[in-house]
């Protein structure tokens, strides 16, 4: 108990559990759109918002040169977000957008950090996450950011699975199809720039589908495999983050191999459990 | 284009279309795709839309519910310009191949979904905002529509798992629900089987007599011939036929009928005088 009087392990469990609940609302409506790697290529696009918050924290001659990365990396992301939505609603290839976002993301931000005085190794928390050093403005951020993704993801719940299953009908309906387009693009880079912290901008994708993929193995509606898939995705951050503060391991990647260790043993045991039915 | 059929406007006690489409013109990608369309449809009327692959019948229809834009001509609904207020009086049942997404969902939220969007309550048409989240009563509804097409008992079900009849039901049971007085279909029995093409038929009958007009996007009329009232036959973008629609179908009216024989010459009479296939 008194480990959990530390304002560390406080704070990691935090933002923890709010990026292990939020991620998962919006991977839900990206794997309904069959759009599951968007994470990653707005990921990549916020590491240069990272690399280009540092330049800017450089020519301002900021005391804490990395005060305006996560305000750079969502401002990036959020653009990156919108570019892919308004690419894919004009009917453009999305697999080669996705692929410019990813190298222009990388090499624009070991690029931007160089300029900025930097090292890649400055980059790396942001890659590989650096949950460990979370401010109590960073928690603050967190909450407020969480709080919007889980509002507006769970409120219009109904409206963004009509868009997303069959926008075709829900446009026919007078839904304003292409506004709530542009929420779940803008959402998904939100989510992006919290869960950055916890698992990095590598595998901040994971943290969104994996929990997903796991709840589709176990129910056939649409809101319960969200609502599963936020309980599985709190579970596993708190898991991965709590092991970490026994053994020293990096947390980010710590979630998603467990993740994806329960992917498998749940796909196993219910592929077993049909053939024993039959 | 050949009309079998006087003008109805023209008679005084005909009601007024809940469709008007005139000289309606759509692009897609720079090339046009209809050169003009006129039709209408009237409460309590059938009207099939007829033609080949790439004739245009689904993009017009398309151009009715809004899911492309004209690029000339108007569309009326209910007596004013088409507009999102004036579609949340219209169900839409689009071709198949959307039922399913990436992430399961049950027969009873794809239907809930039905009651998103513009829609009419007490003669009025509720606000945009309102329609983001379903009415308090959208399930007992939505159950309601599922009963309606008889497939209440696949509520729970996961809807890409059903059979292509039973997603075919599912779907029109979502432009139910929104208790539409017009019904817009597009291919409605492609890969439907036999039991689901007669409750569609069945169906299609009950709200013909409730007094919904009826838009049906059709390769053959099938198992639907007894309820339609007119056909509108489209070849490449243009209307050739308007008017009573054909008796005899010969093969080409039963339901399963796949087509891989081929075609001969149509007749000048019959169904094929109206550019449809003969036997």
């Amino acid at each position: 108990m008194s480990l959990l009087a530390e304002p560390l392990i406080q704070r990691m469990l935090i933002v923890g559990v709010l990026v292990g609940m939020a991620a998962p609302v919006m991977g839900t409506y990206l794997v309904q759109r069959r759009m599951a790697l968007l994470g990653d290529g707005i990921g990549h696009v916020a590491l240069a918002g990272v690399a280009a918050g540092w330049l800017a924290g450089a020519a301002f001659d900021l005391a804490q040169q990395d005060a305006l990365a996560i305000p750079g990396a969502v401002v990036f992301a959020i653009i990156g977000a919108v570019v892919i939505e308004r690419m894919r609603s004009r009917g453009t290839a999305a697999d080669i957008v996705m692929a410019i976002l990813f190298y222009g993301g990388i090499a624009s931000g070991v690029l931007l950090i160089g300029l900025a005085g930097g090292s890649n190794a400055n980059l790396l928390g942001y890659l590989f996450g650096s949950i460990s050093t979370v401010t109590w403005g960073d928690v603050w951020m967190s909450v407020g950011l969480a709080a919007l993704i889980l509002v507006v993801g769970l409120g219009l719940r109904a409206a963004l699975f009509s868009v997303t299953h069959d926008q075709e009908f829900a446009r026919s309906t007078g839904l304003p199809v292409d506004a709530l387009n542009m929420v779940v693009a803008v959402l998904a880079a939100v989510t992006i720039t919290v869960a950055m912290r916890v698992v990095g901008v590598l595998l901040v994708s994971a943290l969104m589908i994996v929990p997903v993929a796991i709840a589709q193995q176990l129910t056939r509606s649409f809101s319960r495999t969200m609502h599963l898939a936020m309980g599985i995705g709190a579970v596993l951050t708190l898991t991965g983050i709590w092991i970490t503060v026994f053994q020293d391991i990096q947390p980010g990647s710590l979630i998603v191999v467990l993740g994806v260790a329960l992917y498998v043993v749940v796909a196993v045991v219910t592929s077993l459990l049909k053939r024993v039915r039959r | 284009m050949r009309s079998a059929v006087s003008d109805p406007s023209s008679t005084p006690d005909v009601p007024s279309p809940l469709v008007e489409a005139r000289d309606v013109r759509v692009a897609l990608q720079g090339t046009e795709i209809l050169h003009g369309v006129s039709m209408t449809a009237r409460p309590g009327e059938v009207v099939a839309l007829l033609g080949g692959n790439g004739s245009g019948k689904s993009t017009f229809v398309r151009s009715v519910v809004g899911a492309v834009p004209t690029t000339g001509g108007s569309i009326d609904l209910f007596g004013a310009p088409a507009s999102p207020q004036s579609r949340a009086r219209l169900g839409y049942v689009p071709q198949r191949i959307t039922a399913a997404g990436g992430v399961s969902a049950t027969a009873i939220e794809v239907v809930t979904s039905g009651l998103l969007g513009s829609r009419e309550r007490d003669g009025r048409v509720g606000s945009r905002l309102r329609g983001l989240v379903p009415p308090r009563d959208a399930r007992a509804r939505a159950r309601a529509a599922l009963d309606s097409m008889g497939v209440e008992d696949l509520a729970k079900r996961d809807v890409s798992r059903l059979s292509g009849g039973q997603q075919q039901r599912v779907l029109i049971a979502r432009a139910l629900v929104r208790h539409p007085r017009l019904l817009i279909l597009d291919e409605p029995m492609a890969g439907v089987d036999l039991q689901s093409q007669v409750a569609f038929a069945h169906t299609l009958g009950h709200l013909k007599e409730e007094g919904v007009g009826i838009v049906v996007v059709l390769h053959e009329l099938g198992a639907l011939a007894r309820h339609i009232d007119r056909a509108v036959v489209l070849e490449q973008g243009c209307v050739t036929y308007d008017g009573v629609p054909p008796k005899d179908l010969g093969v080409h009216a039963l339901p399963g009928h796949d087509h891989e024989h081929p075609h001969t010459d149509p007749a000048p009479r019959d169904g094929s005088s109206l550019g449809l296939e003969g036997p």
